[in-house]
């Protein structure tokens, strides 16, 4: 008997009779054939009791160095925003964590309504119609994008500013030599999309035109004449991939001309869980419902007349279409949705400004502070927000290193990640709410006698 | 319990968030600005700031607080009830895998932290890979797939692409009309073409007509063993035999591998590539509808083409490094972000260190046991007669009943018994698939429930047939208990409001 079962001999004996067997085996036995039983035991360790699975897990997670462990200014993509404790007392109530997919919605209002009211704050985040109630997460809601646009245009070509970040461009490419589509990039100049090089690249064929604001370099992008320009070349569907928590500052993708945004979820209120789960998040205007993958849920009336919500315009997905759905996607990330909304409730109409103007401010602080170090520039002079790149007139992995050892993560060696040439030098810090002045002065600190220090030693070679 | 009866509190229920506060409310307080002022216009320029606010809520902490709570009542949960949701594998959720997975060293971990300070975080997802292995009987294995259509693709893609590697191009996906409604989408994302295998009388695949639609054009056969009627295939020897034989891959849909661990492996079977759902076997809680995560596993063939990046351990004979390889030319790609849903990880694994190998087993044997049981509990009580088992006389973890003679007898459809089922304090099992039953009803209770919760789902089910042999209206109508009524789905839609009207 273990722990999760409960079984006794007695019930097993009266369960038997019942079924007409003589034991368990049988009910095998006579369903699966000889061959493909498997004669021994799963060559895995023995169960364990709960306390020696726990000090297990914690053994394990005592040798990773988490953001509580050290200064850490890494991003690219994931970031170390506060968590507000009515976040984790929300999503470990059993009412929201462990219920299936609302396919009985008069049991399942509860689910609903956070989709609605998730819905809701993202449209009116990126000031587009309509959003979905969540993908798996940020570079693969880039790949749906995609695939949208061709559901939409049946154009097989996408056209990619080279500041999307890596791993969307590389699951882009992925998702789209499925279907026989093809990826072009478009480079940067000033690294920002360069303007000539979009237009030009964005053909009759193109199905669907792809930047990121703020961009991976955390340059803020001119987005209206990015959707503008590339609606003049050939009208493809212009997808943003956008950053939600700067949207408090930043203008809205619906109000720069662009078609679809979509974007990683996870700043908004979800762990960073070394990537995973979190959530993607999908808006578009009006025209685009009826081809948006995912759950959507909508507002209803019982037979009472009372308000409620069911999931609506199903016929979009697999369990109903099968091979005609707009998308294969069944379970996405509902709970981490529900961290999202109540993020944003939490933070509020003023607070989501509020906490930008802060990240605008310290970003700039630690940005000028950094770039006035000797061997130290700014990569760009492009706006930022909450993220920037500079380059290091040392070796980056060294610097890490030696960073590391006082304790400071100084940020992301942007060549590993991009394997571009001219990102060799480039490191990508990232300022949250988390990370004070004197944190900032120390990794001005830290990172100006590092670089120091790797110069000299490169210098004496 | 009718409109008018319900509490005034509870009248206003579906309010949502953006109908509550006041202006000026708030629950978060910024943290002080203790750099320099800058004027915001001088670090962004008007014209790419937001011009009008958006239009979030103003309320209280409080306010958030009492109304996710209040909210939250409004949803049935696995915690509180009985959830035989057919496919699902709706298991007990334990709550130590909440607990370990939110330890900073896993929970405040960065995805770009180096992996030689992510050690432990990299020994976990090995040692899970390891374990989806020997569970599998499949050799490699990929953690990055976010659910299980989404291991489906990657499983479609790998395919893709190790033709290519071998210079053939495929076009055609073979599916059973049983197949999940994932199945199929994935086989159009991928880039094939669906062709549909019909049915035999005994519920597995009709060897004739895969026989006959088996050619060099296939690319793949995508299977559940046990499939979505509950049953075993048993001619699945045979049937990975004639897929080989056209050079196809064979492809196991791990949604139903509930059924079979430490009892059979489908690499064993023959297949080329599996998919896990760890929020199903593995104990992943569904959160409302994710998050989830689909792992893959796959036979020797089809490891070159496996997502990047792929967890090593190098030096394994003194102290084990483990790294990440994206070192891969074959590799189809990038599927997603990062290394894959790693929260999820830590659950499964913790999940897996619980029961060991033979805790597994234990928990598939008696997951078939309590479906058999609960089937076999059914019959005793007379439902067969309305509702009989539509294909075989035993099954796996679950079952698949026909509501079509309930429905011809006593009036009321599958639809208005899962209904009614709610009245009783019962999750309904999954209705009207798979699509080939007539008004199927698919059962699915699990290995974590009582005996006693099965006897009193099936007497529940008992006395919905009784209480319908003398007034089916009762069935039609219902549900009456729940927080609302049947919804109108039809008007939801037709004209979509998907979003709240804001002030």
């Amino acid at each position: 008997l273990s722990r999760y079962t409960a079984i006794t001999p007695e019930d097993l004996d009266a369960m038997l009779a019942a079924i007409g067997v003589g034991s368990v085996q049988e009910i095998f036995d006579r369903q699966i054939p000889a061959p493909v039983r498997l004669g021994g035991p799963l060559q895995l360790p023995d169960g364990l009791p709960e306390q020696d699975v726990f000090e297990h897990l914690r053994a394990l997670a005592s040798r990773n160095t988490s953001a509580e462990d050290e200064l850490s200014f890494l991003g690219a993509g994931m970031y170390d925003h506060y968590v507000p404790a009515l976040i984790d007392m929300l999503t470990e109530r059993s009412e929201f964590l462990t219920p299936y997919t609302p396919y009985q919605p008069e049991i399942s209002q509860g689910t609903l309504q956070v989709m609605f009211e998730y819905q809701t704050a993202i449209a009116e985040l990126t000031g587009l119609a309509v959003s979905n109630a969540s993908v798996y997460e940020g570079p693969s809601a880039v790949a749906a994008a995609g695939y949208l646009a061709t559901l939409h245009n049946g154009r097989r070509r996408f056209v990619v500013s080279a500041g999307l970040h890596p791993h969307s461009i590389q699951t882009l490419r992925t998702n789209a030599h499925g279907y026989d589509a093809e990826v072009v990039e478009v480079p940067l100049r000033d690294s920002v999309t360069d303007m000539d090089a979009w237009s030009d690249a964005i053909d009759g064929d193109t199905s669907a035109a792809f930047f990121a604001q703020p961009n991976f370099y955390g340059a803020v992008e001119d987005a209206a004449a990015l959707s503008a320009a590339a609606k003049a070349a050939a009208d493809p569907v212009v997808v943003a991939q956008v950053d939600p928590i700067t949207l408090g500052v930043l203008a809205p993708p619906g109000d720069c001309g662009v078609d679809v945004a979509v974007g990683e979820g996870q700043p908004l209120g979800n762990r960073l869980d070394f990537g995973g789960p979190s959530f993607g998040l999908f808006a578009a205007r009006e025209e685009y419902l009826r081809r948006m993958p995912g759950r959507i849920a909508g507002e209803t009336v019982d037979v009472d007349g009372r308000r409620g919500f069911v999931l609506t315009l199903q016929t979009r997905e697999q369990h109903i279409r099968r091979e005609k759905a707009t998308s294969n996607i069944c379970t996405a990330q509902a709970l981490n949705a529900l961290a999202g909304v109540v993020y944003l409730a939490w933070l509020g109409r003023r607070g989501i400004v509020e906490l930008g103007e802060l990240l605008l401010a310290r970003t700039h602080y630690a940005r000028e502070q950094l770039g006035a170090l000797p061997g130290v520039e700014k990569l760009h002079e492009q706006p930022v927000i909450r993220e920037f790149a500079l380059r290091l007139d040392a070796d980056v992995a060294a610097v890490r290193r030696a960073c590391a050892a006082r304790g400071v993560n100084p940020g992301v060696d942007v060549q590993a990640l991009s394997g571009r040439d001219e990102d060799r030098g480039v490191l990508l810090v990232a300022i949250t709410e988390r990370r004070t002045r004197a944190d900032i002065d120390r990794l001005v600190e830290v990172l100006g006698s590092a670089v120091a220090s790797e110069r000299r030693a490169t210098v004496a070679v | 319990m009718s409109a008018s009866a319900t509490p005034p509190m509870q009248r206003d229920a579906a309010r949502t968030i953006f109908q509550k506060g006041a202006p000026g409310r708030r629950a978060f307080l910024c943290p002080e600005l203790d750099v320099p002022a800058v004027d915001v216009g001088e670090l962004l320029p008007e014209r790419f700031r937001r011009s009008r606010p958006a239009r979030l809520p103003e309320v209280s902490e409080p306010e958030i607080v009492r109304h996710y709570v209040g909210i939250s009542k409004r949803n049935f949960d696995l915690d509180s009830g009985f959830y035989p949701l057919g496919s699902c594998t709706m298991k007990h959720n334990p709550r130590l895998h909440e607990r370990v997975a939110a330890l900073p060293g896993h929970a405040r971990l960065h995805p770009l932290q180096d992996p030689e300070r992510a050690q432990g975080a990299l020994e976990l997802m090995w040692n899970l890979q390891h374990a989806l292995s020997e569970i599998s009987g499949l050799p490699h294995v990929s953690l990055q797939p976010s659910a299980g259509s989404h291991g489906e693709l990657a499983g479609v893609l790998l395919t893709r692409a190790y033709h290519e590697d071998r210079g053939e191009t495929r076009h055609k996906v073979l599916t059973p009309d049983t197949a999940h409604g994932t199945n199929p989408a994935t086989v159009t994302m991928a880039g094939f073409e669906v062709v549909k295998l019909a049915t035999n009388a005994d519920g597995g695949i009709d060897i004739e007509d895969l026989r006959a639609k088996a050619d060099t054009d296939v690319a793949c056969l995508m299977l559940t063993n046990p499939n979505t009627l509950g049953l075993f295939d048993p001619n699945i020897a045979e049937i990975a035999e004639i897929v080989h034989g056209v050079g196809a891959t064979l492809y196991y849909d791990g949604a139903n591998l509930n059924a079979v661990m430490g009892l059979s492996r489908p690499g064993d079977m023959g297949f080329d590539i599996v998919h896990f759902n760890l929020h199903k076997s593995f104990t992943q809680p569904h959160g409302g509808g994710g998050p989830g995560a689909g792992p893959i596993a796959v036979s020797d063939r089809m490891a070159p083409f496996l997502p990047v990046p792929v967890v090593v351990c190098r030096d394994s004979e003194r102290a084990p490094q483990f790294d990440l390889d994206y070192d891969r030319p074959k590799s189809i790609g990038r599927l997603r972000g990062f290394q894959g849903n790693y929260g999820c990880f830590v659950r499964a694994y913790a999940y897996i260190c619980s029961l060991g190998g033979d805790g597994l087993r234990d928990a598939s044997e008696t997951a078939v046991l309590n479906a058999n049981y609960l089937l076999a509990r059914l019959k005793q009580r007379g439902v067969a007669e309305h509702l009989p088992l539509a294909y075989g006389e035993l099954c796996m973890h679950e079952f698949v009943l026909s509501g079509g003679p309930m429905k011809r007898a006593l009036q009321i459809k599958t639809l208005d018994l899962a209904k009614r089922l709610l009245d009783f304090g019962f999750h309904p099992p999954t209705v009207y698939f798979p699509l080939l039953v007539d008004e199927a009803l698919m059962v699915e209770p699990t290995e974590t429930e009582t005996k006693e919760t099965l006897d009193a789902f099936a007497d529940a089910i008992a006395a919905i047939l009784e209480e319908a042999a003398a007034d089916p209206e009762l069935a039609r109508s219902a549900p009456y208990s729940t927080p609302v009524r049947r919804l109108d789905e039809v008007a939801a839609a037709k004209r979509p409001v998907i979003h709240e009207v804001l002030a």
